[in-house]
């Protein structure tokens, strides 16, 4: 049996190797450009029905993000839909025979953390300026530097193991299964993989949202005087 | 006789046996609650899952990382390369 922390290498350009996981990513990055691009070109006051399944999904998006922030949804919706919509095709990718999704991997994963990640530091910068991002790090008292430094690392690799095991043991139990039993069993697993892979994803870019969010609020918020008492820590993984 | 594969087998299974047992007691009490706050106020119902869902995803990470000893265990041993 394939270890699941291995990668396949497809073929090689020049020194870099291409993995299948690669393959699958950018087949999926055009299919949503490509798509996204097609959809959107003749958009009309009155809208065709393909124009209102997408403004459903985008409205949806919209109601979703400002329920989790109370702020308006605009410098949002570009990052956390395409995180969603990517993390969605990823995992829904198993569907199409011969395809591992890409999020199986470590590498995708990382990946998508480590934007998650960036973008928290961006949007706590363009909400606080750079001091006041910085200040959020001294959050309850100095005493707290190491652990709001450790707690920032920690959350973005608790998202990407997170995403992993759960998409990684999922096809890892369907291939378990098949080589076990035969053609038609595996299919209540991989319903339930389907099942898994929304809530995943869903639960990916809801974490994303609520990381950006309490760096921007920290940020823009004006600093309590931290003489006095402290205060009890904030409860926040 | 090695006991290195032996060992890490075993304790892979233990690390996926014993991790999953305190996840499964949270997320059951967390789900559990979740009813009672939605049998009680229907109305917050939306608010409720999503918080529940994003709480749901905090507890089973534990899980998580002992699947992910558990494979660095079976695959990745740096006690057996």
């Amino acid at each position: 049996m394939n270890s699941p922390l291995d990668s396949t290498v497809l073929f090689q350009i020049g020194p870099v190797p291409i993995t299948q996981a690669i393959v699958t990513t950018w087949a999926i990055m055009a299919i949503l450009v490509i798509g996204a691009f097609a959809l959107t070109r003749r958009l009309d006051l009155r809208p065709t029905r393909r124009q209102a399944a997408l403004e459903l999904m985008v409205a949806t998006l919209d109601t979703q993000i400002t329920e989790t922030t109370g702020a308006a949804p605009a410098p949002y919706r570009g990052f956390i839909g395409t995180l969603f919509l990517f993390i969605l095709v990823a995992n829904w990718s198993s569907l199409v025979p011969g395809v591992d999704p890409p999020t199986a991997q470590l590498e995708t994963d990382a990946a998508l953390a480590v934007l998650v990640f960036l973008s928290v530091i961006w949007f706590g910068i363009r909400a606080g300026g750079v001091g006041g991002w910085l200040k959020t790090f001294a959050a309850p008292n100095p005493v707290m530097i190491p652990l709001n430094i450790l707690q920032n690392l920690t959350r973005v690799f608790s998202m990407f193991v997170r995403l992993f095991g759960n998409v990684m043991s999922g096809v890892f139990v369907i291939g378990i299964v098949a080589s076990l039993a035969g053609l038609l069993v595996p299919i209540p697993l991989m319903a339930l993989d389907l099942l898994t892979g929304l809530v995943q994803a869903y639960i990916f870019a809801v974490l994303a949202m609520v990381f950006i969010t309490s760096a921007v609020e920290d940020g823009a918020r004006t600093p309590p005087n931290t003489d006095l008492a402290p205060s009890p820590t904030k409860k926040d993984s | 006789m090695d006991y290195a594969p032996l060992a890490s087998i075993f304790c892979a299974a233990f690390a996926v046996a014993f991790g999953a047992i305190g996840p499964a007691l949270a997320e059951g009490r967390a789900v559990a609650a979740a009813m009672d706050a939605i049998a009680r106020q229907p109305d917050a119902a939306n608010t409720i899952s999503r918080t529940l869902f994003v709480g749901l995803a905090m507890i089973e990470t534990t899980a998580i990382y002992c699947l992910v000893i558990a494979l660095l265990l079976l695959f990745a041993n740096p006690l057996l390369a």
